[in-house]
């Protein structure tokens, strides 16, 4: 993580869950970085990463993706995985992040 | 003559168990562990060598060792479980749709305003602001 503070780079979460849970997952997993609640998946579908009723009781979820965004708000690097368990490697995103210039 | 009890039976299923239940909890933290679990595998592996052992000296030397009924039902038991573990990794794990209306590289990142966790409203505009790029994750949530 403070690889890409070094490097002026924000990392942001965002999924459906309230703030109460996202506060509970971040405790239990140590996350320092900001978690956004996005309940109705409005900011997720703006993204193209909706998972249709893929969470309990057929809720609205994302599918597991990452972003990168330059300070224009363009987006510059986009990973999206076809397994939920397999997600972007720092070093991955990281590469992308050196690849910005600047 | 009392018949031993047959404990490699008992202690290759707990570790049959370990493998099924390590997963989520510890090996999903590491990407090496995680991407291909193979940490897991090994551990069905030993679960699964042990307990062959011990099922096999109950089936050639039932006078001495107990378990040909118990080690059988926990023999069959592990298969199921690992069974289960396989299809949750290789195919109930990837049943996620298409991102083909996901965004590309060179479009415009919708900008947003949302709660973070103690509820204040966070804006894209100003974390954009202090930074030089934004990293997006996008979670499921929390299960």
């Amino acid at each position: 993580m403070s690889e890409f503070h070094d490097r002026g780079v924000e990392v942001v979460a965002i999924s459906v869950d309230s703030p109460a849970e996202s506060q509970k997952l971040c405790q239990s997993r140590g996350y320092s970085f900001p978690f956004l609640s996005d309940p109705n998946a409005q900011v997720i579908r703006g993204y193209g990463v909706l998972h249709p009723k893929g969470g309990e009781d057929d809720k609205d979820i994302a599918r597991p993706a990452e972003f990168l965004i330059d300070t224009a708000g363009t987006v510059r690097w986009v990973n999206l995985t076809d397994d939920i368990r397999v997600r972007a490697r720092p070093e991955a995103v990281l590469g992308a992040i050196s690849r910005l210039g600047g | 003559m009392k018949r031993h009890w047959n404990s490699p039976i008992w202690a290759g299923f707990a570790i049959v168990i370990v493998a099924l239940v390590s997963y989520i909890p510890i090996f999903v933290r590491f990407p090496v562990t995680r991407d291909v679990p193979w940490a897991n595998y090994l551990l069905y592996l030993l679960g699964g060598g042990l307990l062959a052992v011990g099922v096999r000296r109950a089936f050639q030397a039932p006078e001495q060792y107990r378990g040909k009924i118990s080690g059988s039902i926990l023999a069959v038991l592990s298969v199921l479980l690992l069974g289960f573990f396989v299809v949750s990794i290789l195919y109930l794990a990837k049943q996620i749709p298409s991102a083909e209306r996901a965004l590309r590289p060179g479009q415009p990142a919708p900008p947003f305003v949302l709660q973070d966790i103690t509820g204040r409203q966070v804006a894209s505009s100003e974390l954009l602001k202090g930074h030089r790029a934004v990293v997006l994750v996008f979670y499921r949530g929390y299960w």
